[in-house]
């Protein structure tokens, strides 16, 4: 456990928290980069999904997105955006790519959580005289929101993954002090980054878990 | 001196038909690296899960710890756990196939215990009815009843499997990923692209073989499995 204990020196020594390459910098640029895009990739993909599955329209290209998502390798993008214009623009690769990766599973979630509404309300909502834009917004949403907020949860998610693997292609965040550590033949930086690194993911998954679970008992029960 | 040669290579185009037939051995090897490693963490994930998922089925309370134990190993980031196993296995092939084996477990537990939960419980009494022993029961009964979810599951463990991969370029093990990080650093735009396209190509193909692989075992299930 000599390596462990290594990680936890190289930790606990201040000069490791200060400056542009110190860890407080690096969890701070990896937390604005991993809102950001969410934030974006919530505004791209969210609306899509919901009028789609609203209309009933388009499932398979949802659900194919998602698949086709999976199979390409967020490594590669990110090297290729960085060799196109694109890469001159300081964090815009990693901007793109995550963007680009958090939008299949918001959209196939938020789909499939709309057309999994009951019908029956649906048809008892229309009954009632509602217009499409009531049902949307005052009944199939909130229904849906469990899963809804289930695709935002895997995306936030994929997206401090992806924010990590940004550092093999020169971007910032946390993933740094694990390149850094193998540039300077460091185990114990690497383990310490690593700590780091699984901390915060693991960290984003838990405080999504308590936000599912606080929220109301009409969108909490039927996860 | 000569003058440099004006082709695809020297003016560094993303598409370029004289790297591919030049240098054909090196990606030739980066792809049997990259199926070697993909292939071994896999049926090593494969290997693991299926006892995990028995377990799990057979004692109730086990269950709820083996899938949270695998869901929380889902959530490390790759470059993380890659880092973590540093330790253990140094700068090798094994320890990007232990960072494999991790994640395909999750996949592969949930959708294994999902398929074992999904028999109807009047399939198994009427096979118990029948004489059939546990053993009997499991092999010839329950596991090929649980296949199509099993096999969503191991088809999606590979696509990602073989995604994954590339990151284990940063230990100098990651196929087609170290092509990828090679020609990063030296702005290798043919090299990029073209290992790029050979990571999808495979994942493709491994999903489609797959695919016909649960075909062919579940005749019964017809066109509609998709």
């Amino acid at each position: 456990m000599t390596v462990l204990g290594a990680a936890w020196h190289w930790l606990a020594d201040p000069a490791h928290w200060q400056g542009t390459d110190g860890i407080g910098y690096r969890l701070l640029q990896h937390l604005v980069l991993t809102v950001v895009c969410l934030v974006v990739s919530c505004v791209i993909a969210l609306p899509v999904a919901l009028v789609l599955g609203h209309l009933g329209r388009g499932g398979a290209l949802a659900v194919n997105i998602s698949n086709v998502g999976r199979a390409v390798p967020t490594f590669a993008v990110l090297v290729l955006l960085l060799l196109t214009p694109i890469g001159t623009w300081g964090e815009g690769p990693t901007v793109v790519a995550l963007v680009l990766f958090a939008v299949p599973p918001l959209l196939t979630n938020a789909y499939v959580g709309m057309r999994e509404v009951d019908r029956s309300v649906v048809r008892a909502a229309r009954g009632m005289g509602m217009t499409g834009r009531q049902m949307l917004f005052r009944v199939e949403l909130p229904l849906a929101l469990p899963l809804v907020l289930n695709g935002v949860r895997i995306a936030a998610v994929q997206l401090v993954a992806t924010a990590t693997l940004a550092a093999l292609a020169g971007g910032g965040g946390l993933g740094r002090i694990i390149t850094a550590g193998f540039n300077l033949a460091s185990t114990p930086q690497v383990v310490a980054g690593a700590v780091l690194v699984a901390g915060f993911a693991l960290l984003v998954e838990g405080v999504f878990e308590a936000v599912e679970r606080l929220a109301p008992s009409r969108t909490g029960s039927s996860r | 001196m000569t003058a440099p040669p004006d082709d695809c290579l020297a003016r560094n185009e993303w598409i370029c038909g004289e790297y591919l037939r030049t240098r054909r051995h090196l990606l030739l090897d980066a792809v049997l690296q990259h199926l070697q490693l993909t292939a071994v963490s896999v049926l090593i994930g494969l290997a693991v899960a299926l006892p995990l998922a028995l377990l799990a089925r057979r004692w109730g309370l086990a269950a709820g710890p083996v899938l949270a134990v695998t869901t929380i190993l889902y959530t490390i980031p790759s470059l993380a756990m890659f880092s973590l196993l540093l330790p253990l296995y140094g700068l090798s092939g094994a320890l990007v196939v232990a960072g494999l084996v991790l994640y395909s477990l999750t996949l592969l537990v949930r959708n294994i215990l999902a398929g074992l939960r999904g028999v109807p419980e009047e399939t198994r009494q009427a096979a118990r009815g029948m004489g059939y022993g546990p053993v009997r029961l499991l092999l010839t009964v329950e596991l090929p009843l649980a296949l199509p979810a099993a096999m969503a599951g191991l088809r999606i463990a590979t696509v990602s499997a073989v995604s994954l991969v590339t990151v284990g370029a940063i230990v100098g093990f990651g196929g087609l990923g170290n092509l990828i990080y090679a020609g990063m650093n030296t702005w290798f735009k043919a090299q990029v692209l073209t290992a790029s396209v050979l990571c999808v190509l495979i994942a493709v193909a491994a999903d489609l073989l797959l695919l016909g692989v649960q075909r062919l075992l579940t005749p019964w299930a017809g066109a509609r499995q998709g």
